[in-house]
């Protein structure tokens, strides 16, 4: 299996060795470099996803979706961003001009800070320490913050009744998401995401914590959906009722920001799954099977980190597509009787499983 | 009858008008007594106001009243009117039924018929800076000249009403519709969900409706008002553009209403067409209406399944009509041509198609745990409030009510076929959305009795060229896809009506949204609201 470490290794070489740098000008040219690759495949990523969402959504819905842009509607995206940069930013009378447009930035840093995170593939991991795991569930916390401003800068009723029904709805889902997660950190021993994703080099979590796993992967994946805002937990915006909720005001490329991140929190949520409980870049090994895990390590881990994550993307998207709206106590109640306490169960199942086998 | 000689017993003054269609004149005085004997349970307890038309009968402004009595089904019409054209007054019946308050409005919108102990007497569809009440025969047309200015009147925060005090005298006091401290959302008109440019103003508490103000008229385009230098069959076209989603079924009534007053026979084959077009559109409407109200809960995919279907019932209308959503199908007299030799088998392969896709949507979303959840024991009303407010259609038969025009009142072909009337007793949500998914059912049962036995005595009697009604007038009502749509025409014998009204059934929906929703979560009112189903250019008019 190609470890990317190599790429990165030399690279730090070139520029200490070869061109004779030192630390301080290294690092600060590495860190652009990682800021520009990550912002790049952020953006691609986002493309991609706009594209496969509206191609899945059509398939659910019977129609054909995109078809007029480049072959099969493929440059769609790509217009539509071109569209997006080049509207105008409607300025509103009577808002708090300062956080309006700070709103948009906070919800996207949220999400840009937890995609580094990310451990694309062996060797492909720009932030990694030992407790990853606290990391990415404080900073996918930052965008609560971005859209409670855009809601009450906007000073709108609909984008205000949108806010606070985000903010009660992922300060609760927060919880369940971080329950579930700890849950596998009892089984991994560890927060640091590499371990994780290390520890499940013999088998992945969800088959090797037994029932528990599974309980805490159908929880992750309940309240990562919610956290992202997507149907059927979309009342923030629930365009029915609410118009567009906390972005109904945004225009233009502001409106591009929160639009961007929603696509994004979907990709990071999937990828958090696919790396805590599906073994992230790791191949599907099987104790035993020497042959088969021999096969399965020559696909390159970038495609097994990414085909994992596809097929969580392609789980939400498909409730999505099918599943109608809850209402507010109703998602509530979920949330704080339902979910939460088997969340609490869950771990305290997996800590005696992990004390006693 | 023994109600006609009660009514002259307590107003001596009143006139009997007709004996067929029992139609009292009752003089402005005396009426207040007699609308509370006739609702009492010893008055026949009439306790539904189907409609309530204002007319300009040149010397006076009367007031017409249409009343059934749910129980034995037996009909009223009682005329009111008042000589006074400076300042006419006449007593409410909005305490009474609850449906004439929105008509009383929309009366003294046109007519400026004020009506004493009325709560709130605003204008209904036209601007409060509107100069005068354009049904009037005396209005002047260039009284509203058109403005190019971009300014719009502050939305009214008070309201009036009139009371009479001990000496008779009338006083006039204002209070505001909206508390200050309310938190007051405007949703529409231009909002994803009002299925239109309806207005609802509405008060909430936190998440919780507290009260809902509708504001209609954005999409008012005088309908009444033009019809009234129409012809017939120009007035037709405006028929079907009242509810669009049941365009056809308006038609219909008018040409009903039309060919009743002419005495015209119209072919079977004619009536069977009609009949099996009528139950298309209703499915297609239902349909809709079904999509609707799942789009309004966040399902697009429903929708897209809703409209998909509905999509081959345009295809056959467009094939027969020309029209897709207005087939300008029914002329005065029968059919505007005969269907093409394809109609027959088209419809019989949508049938089982239907049938199939019924059960699909059943397991898509009836079945859906958080759709159920969402239905569910919300947004009751009860059989009562439903009469009163007048909610008729699949609304008001989900809590129990059996109003069906098709079985109380046939028409067209519907006394030739069997179908059940389908019917719920809770009235919730839950109740009127199935409704309408079983209607579709039954409506595809009637179509699949009459599809085989078409006969085969042409497709139209034709009428004169030119269409003059004799003097008198006609009450005509069918069962449209949200109700009982009635027509009023009014002729002195010109080839235009003196006066017609269309029976909204969708007015009355929205008026009840104030029961069903008051109490209910906001993301709720846009779902009630669905599951009532109402259109609002048959609102506006």
């Amino acid at each position: 299996m190609f470890d990317f470490s190599v790429v990165t290794t030399w690279i730090d070489e070139l520029l200490r060795v070869t061109l004779g740098l030192n630390n301080f000008w290294t690092l600060f040219i590495e860190f652009i470099l990682i800021g520009v690759v990550l912002l790049a495949v952020y953006a691609i990523i986002a493309l991609i996803l706009i594209y496969v969402e509206r191609k899945i959504c059509a398939f659910f819905q019977c129609r054909i979706g995109p078809n007029r842009v480049g072959k099969w509607g493929l440059i769609q995206p790509i217009a539509d961003m071109i569209k997006i940069l080049l509207k105008e930013i409607i300025t509103l009378k009577n808002n708090d001009k300062f956080l309006f447009y700070l709103a948009p930035f906070f919800v996207i840093v949220g999400s840009i800070l937890t995609f580094a995170a990310l451990p694309f593939g062996l060797g492909l991991h720009a932030v990694d320490f030992n407790v990853g795991i606290v990391y990415i569930l404080a900073v996918s916390s930052l965008g609560i913050i971005g859209i409670l401003l855009a809601g009450w800068s906007s000073n709108n009723k609909y984008t205000l009744i949108g806010a606070m029904r985000s903010g009660s709805q992922l300060v609760s889902y927060e919880l369940s998401a971080a329950l579930s997660l700890m849950t596998i950190v009892v089984m991994a021993g560890s927060m640091q995401i590499s371990t994780i994703v290390e520890e499940q080099s013999d088998m992945w979590f969800i088959f090797k914590g037994n029932i528990p796993a599974i309980v805490a992967f159908v929880i992750y994946m309940i309240a990562g959906h919610a956290e992202t805002n997507r149907g059927p937990f979309d009342l923030p915006e629930a365009e029915s009722e609410l118009t567009a909720g906390y972005h109904t005001e945004y225009s233009g490329i502001s409106f591009g920001l929160f639009y961007v991140a929603e696509y994004l929190n979907l990709f990071i949520t999937s990828a958090i799954a696919a790396t805590v409980f599906l073994g992230g870049w790791m191949p599907l090994h099987i104790p035993g099977l020497d042959g088969f895990n021999a096969v399965m390590d020559y696909i390159p881990s970038v495609i097994w980190f990414f085909g994992k994550a596809a097929f969580c993307v392609f789980l939400q998207m498909w409730v999505r597509w099918t599943f109608p709206r809850l209402r507010i106590d109703q998602l509530l109640k979920f949330e704080w009787k339902i979910l939460m306490p088997i969340a609490l169960v869950n771990l305290l199942v997996m800590a005696v499983c992990v004390v006693v086998f | 009858m023994d109600i006609k000689n009660k009514i002259l017993a307590i107003a001596p003054e009143s006139v009997v008008e007709n004996e067929e269609l029992l139609t009292i004149s009752v003089s402005a005085k005396d009426f207040r007594a007699v609308v509370e004997w006739i609702k009492s349970k010893e008055g026949g307890s009439f306790d539904y106001l189907q409609d309530l038309i204002g007319v300009d009968n040149g010397e006076s402004l009367g007031v017409i009243y249409r009343l059934f009595s749910t129980q034995t089904n037996t009909a009223l019409v009682l005329k009111t009117a008042t000589i006074d054209r400076e300042n006419p007054e006449i007593m409410t019946v909005s305490d009474l039924w609850e449906s004439a308050n929105l008509y009383e409005r929309e009366v003294y919108d046109f007519f400026g018929i004020k009506f004493i102990n009325h709560p709130d007497m605003r204008r209904l569809f036209l601007r409060h800076d509107w100069v005068g009440y354009p049904l009037r025969k005396d209005y002047d047309m260039s009284s509203n000249p058109l403005s190019m200015k971009n300014q719009t009147p502050e939305m009214m925060e008070t309201t009036e009403t009139l009371t009479l005090d001990s000496e008779g005298n009338v006083k006039g006091s204002q209070f505001q519709i909206f508390g200050e401290k309310e938190y007051v959302v405007n949703i529409g008109p231009q909002h994803p969900a009002t299925h239109g440019v309806l207005h609802l103003r509405v008060s909430l508490d936190g998440e919780t409706v507290k009260k809902i103000d509708p504001n209609f008229g954005y999409i008012h385009r005088g309908i009444e008002k033009m019809s009234e230098s129409y012809t017939y069959p120009q007035i037709l076209h405006l028929a079907d553009r009242l509810d669009y989603l049941s365009g056809t079924m308006n038609r219909h009534a008018v040409c009903l209403c039309v060919e009743k007053a002419l005495g015209l026979e119209v072919p079977q084959r004619a009536q069977y067409i009609r009949t099996i077009f009528d139950e298309l559109t209703r499915i297609a409407s239902h349909l809709l209406g079904w999509g609707c109200m799942c789009m309004d809960m966040g399902s697009i995919t429903a929708f897209i399944y809703g409209m998909r279907d509905r999509e081959k019932i345009m295809d056959i209308f467009e094939e027969n009509g020309g029209g897709r959503l207005m087939c300008n199908y029914s002329v005065i007299g029968g059919l505007s041509k005969d269907v093409t030799p394809s109609f027959v088998s088209k419809v019989k392969e949508f049938i089982p198609y239907m049938r199939k896709m019924l059960k699909e949507y059943h397991i898509l979303f009836t079945g859906n745990p958080i759709a159920r959840g969402r239905m569910k024991d919300i947004g009751f009303l009860s059989k009562e409030d439903a009469i009163s407010y007048g909610v008729t259609g699949p609304s008001g038969r989900a809590s129990g009510w059996m109003n069906d025009v098709r079985v109380l009142e046939p028409y067209a072909a519907y006394d030739k076929v069997k179908f059940d009337v389908v019917m719920r007793e809770e009235g919730g949500t839950y109740e009127r959305y199935i409704v309408r998914l079983d209607e579709i059912e039954q409506s595809l049962r009637i179509i699949e009795q009459l599809i085989d036995n078409l006969p085969d005595d042409g497709f139209i009697t034709k009428p004169k060229a030119i269409i003059k009604l004799p003097e008198g007038e006609w009450f005509q009502r069918v069962e449209n896809a949200r109700g009982d749509f009635g027509v009023y025409i009014s002729s002195k014998g010109d080839k235009s009506p003196y006066r017609i009204k269309f029976r909204s059934p969708c007015m009355t929906l929205v008026s009840a949204l104030n029961p069903t929703v008051c109490g209910e979560k906001i993301a709720d009112l846009i779902m009630i609201g669905a599951s009532l189903d109402y259109v609002i250019p048959c609102i506006d008019r």
